[in-house]
């Protein structure tokens, strides 16, 4: 489980790096959601993996705390996955405008000499 | 302090927040001046309750005053926290959040859609920064001042403000992604995520935790100097500050201090002086990052040929001298540091916003001409300027004036509060309390006198070019409420030299209670027992 999560995440975050430091705006922008995926698998690692643990404690002084997961990070990564996409929604459109602006979509705005 | 002051620590944010949606409700663009005439009236009341606020946290002791929200304890849920510092930096970006409002007025207002809306969003997260307690509400607020700071960096359009502007959402999504791991790692080892908490565990952190939280706090230092412009992470700065509206620049000035802001915050609570010798780490980098970025900063604003690239690599300067004195890691630095912070980031608004005023009688273009001309050497220029008393228009005068002041305050030298930071900051860092001047002053104190000439030279030879040298300019039209916020800040500049001694007494609080948090934290965790009893509500 753990070495399945850990190459996930390795692979989704290098391949991100990759597309960033590619010259077309598109490939910057799948880079930028794989980036973000892997940091939201991440997110969920950290705050430990279990299997088939209920988050929340159903009253209080149910049980041991030891037998739940742990419901924090689930709630930052809600809160992340909705950031991340609003951001890559509002970078695509930009990516549109420079594409009508500059006739190019590289992301300097023009063309490498050749 | 009565209840209604209570909730006067969450206005800085709601207010905002709700004039922004208010204004969208109204119909936006259709009805820009009433729009217009909220921004006005809420930024302004920000600047005020932000007074109000400096007033309080400066009280008899320094108190921390902590907003519960959803009253729940400190540790459990998020709270708003208001020290000090905090106030001093509410009440720096009200004070340029009017300026730049007022600013915009004029006409800026007018080039793009859905200025006014955007203007509070960004005011809502840049307050929300600076108040909150908690990692990752921060990430929230700073993902609203940069979402709003996206659409602001690109009002007007075209194709030089929508290129920088993409080099600046992809750089700033990259670090607010660093931001998430640095969080979720600290989360992960030390299970909290409020920073007073976090600041009362780390004593008991050992080994294998230890070296795990650094590598956090690093990697989320990574992300906060991208935004403070420390190099080598600067590299979008100039342009995106150089390319964006006037107005928007200004407020942008304080944007970076933002960075600088957690910076001063998070350091100093958890690995800073208020801690053992064995936790603290970082200082060294934050020193000769602080220096390097001085010294980008300078060779920029030499080498630029437009005014508002070399405002932008001031902008830099500035970060670059308040970073380093962090890493100096001395209470009565970082006192000078804060007051540096103060001016400059005004003087710094203040010519954004100049640039534009003195740029509009010119021809595009026509700082490369010049270079050209006085490379080539054009000798009939000379001639037809030989008549003598030309008469210089109003206008050009009251200009000329208002660029002196700025570069008096940017470059650091006397009357203005630039030389008594830079005095203060020089001298506390040769005079530290232990006596014998660490290594680190005598690489601080090349780094500022050599940054000022630099600003002074660029300046001047800026100065000249536009308002003096330039044979084909016409007289600009400037209306009074754009050149009233420029004086309105210089005018602050002024004050803060006339008031210089109360000023620094209270940096020198400020100062005093970051380096030594003990208070900060046991405020912050200790808000549950210092309260009466809880009303009854339902459970």
């Amino acid at each position: 489980m753990e070495l399945i999560l850990a190459l996930g995440i390795g692979v989704l975050a290098g391949s991100g790096v990759w597309l960033i430091l590619r010259p077309r705006t598109f490939q910057v922008i799948i880079g930028l959601s794989l980036l973000s995926y892997a940091v939201n698998l991440f997110i969920l690692g950290m705050g430990r993996i279990r299997v088939g643990a209920a988050p929340i404690l159903a009253a209080p002084g149910s049980g041991d705390p030891a037998q739940f997961a742990d419901p924090l990070p689930q709630a930052l990564v809600l809160t992340a996955i909705v950031i991340s996409f609003a951001t890559t929604a509002l970078f695509l459109v930009v990516l549109l405008a420079s594409r009508g602006l500059t006739g190019t979509d590289h992301v300097d705005g023009r063309e490498p000499e050749p | 302090m009565s209840r209604l002051a209570d909730h006067l620590i969450i206005a800085p944010i709601v207010l905002p927040f709700f004039a922004g949606a208010l204004m969208l409700a109204l119909g936006g663009e259709r009805r820009r001046n009433v729009n217009a005439a909220l921004n006005v009236a809420v930024t302004f009341s920000l600047a005020a309750i932000s007074i109000v606020l400096l007033r309080t946290a400066d009280g008899a002791s320094g108190v921390t005053l902590v907003y519960r929200l959803g009253d729940w304890p400190a540790p459990i849920a998020i709270v708003l926290v208001l020290d000090r510092l905090a106030a001093l930096m509410l009440l720096l970006t009200g004070l340029l959040g009017s300026a730049a409002v007022v600013f915009s007025l004029a006409r800026w207002h007018r080039v793009g859609v859905l200025f006014h809306p955007l203007f509070q969003f960004l005011l809502m997260g840049i307050n929300g920064a600076f108040l909150t307690g908690d990692l990752f509400n921060l990430f929230v607020f700073f993902e609203v001042l940069l979402a709003a700071s996206y659409g602001l960096a690109m009002h007007g359009s075209g194709s030089a403000r929508v290129t920088a502007g993409l080099h600046y959402i992809a750089v700033n999504l990259a670090a607010s992604l660093l931001f998430l791991i640095g969080v979720s790692l600290i989360y992960g080892v030390a299970g909290t995520l409020n920073m007073a908490d976090l600041a009362a565990r780390i004593p008991a952190m050992q080994g294998e935790d230890r070296a795990l939280l650094q590598a956090g706090a690093g990697v989320l230092g990574v992300a906060f100097l991208v935004k403070a412009g420390m190099w080598p992470l600067c590299f979008w700065l100039p342009a995106t500050y150089g390319a964006a509206p006037p107005p928007v620049a200004a407020i942008f000035a304080v944007l970076t201090k933002v960075g600088v802001y957690i910076v001063l915050r998070l350091w100093l609570l958890l690995f800073g002086g208020g801690s053992e010798a064995a936790f603290q780490f970082g200082s060294e980098f934050l020193l000769a990052g602080g220096i390097a970025t001085i010294a980008f900063g300078a060779i920029g604003s030499l080498a630029t040929q437009d005014m508002a690239r070399l405002a932008a690599y001031s902008v830099l300067v500035s970060s670059g001298t308040v970073l380093a004195s962090i890493g100096m890691g001395q209470a009565g630095v970082t006192a000078a540091a804060l007051f540096y912070l103060f001016s400059s980031t005004l003087g710094l608004a203040a010519f954004f916003l100049l640039v534009e005023l003195v740029e509009r009688g010119r021809e595009p273009g026509a700082d490369v001409l010049a270079v050209t001309r006085e490379f080539y050497g054009e000798e009939e220029e000379l001639e037809e300027s030989g008549e003598v008393g030309i008469a210089i228009p109003a206008t050009m005068g009251i200009l000329g004036m208002a660029f002196v002041g700025c570069a008096l305050v940017i470059s650091g030298l006397p009357p203005l509060s630039g030389f008594i930071a830079k005095f203060a900051l020089l001298t506390a860092a040769l005079n530290p309390p232990g006596g014998g001047v660490p290594m680190a002053a005598w690489v601080l104190l090349p780094a500022l006198i050599l940054s000022g000439l630099a600003a002074l030279i660029a300046m001047t030879r800026a100065g000249i070019r536009a308002l003096w040298a330039s044979p084909d300019r016409s007289v600009p039209r400037v209306r009074l409420i754009e050149i009233a916020p420029v004086a309105a800040l210089l005018l602050i500049c002024a004050l803060q030299t006339i008031q210089a001694g109360p000023v620094l007494r209270f940096m020198q609080a400020t100062a005093q209670s970051l380096h030594v948090p003990h208070d900060y934290i046991r405020d912050v965790l200790g808000a549950t027992e210092e309260r009466p009893p809880r009303r009854v509500g339902p459970t």
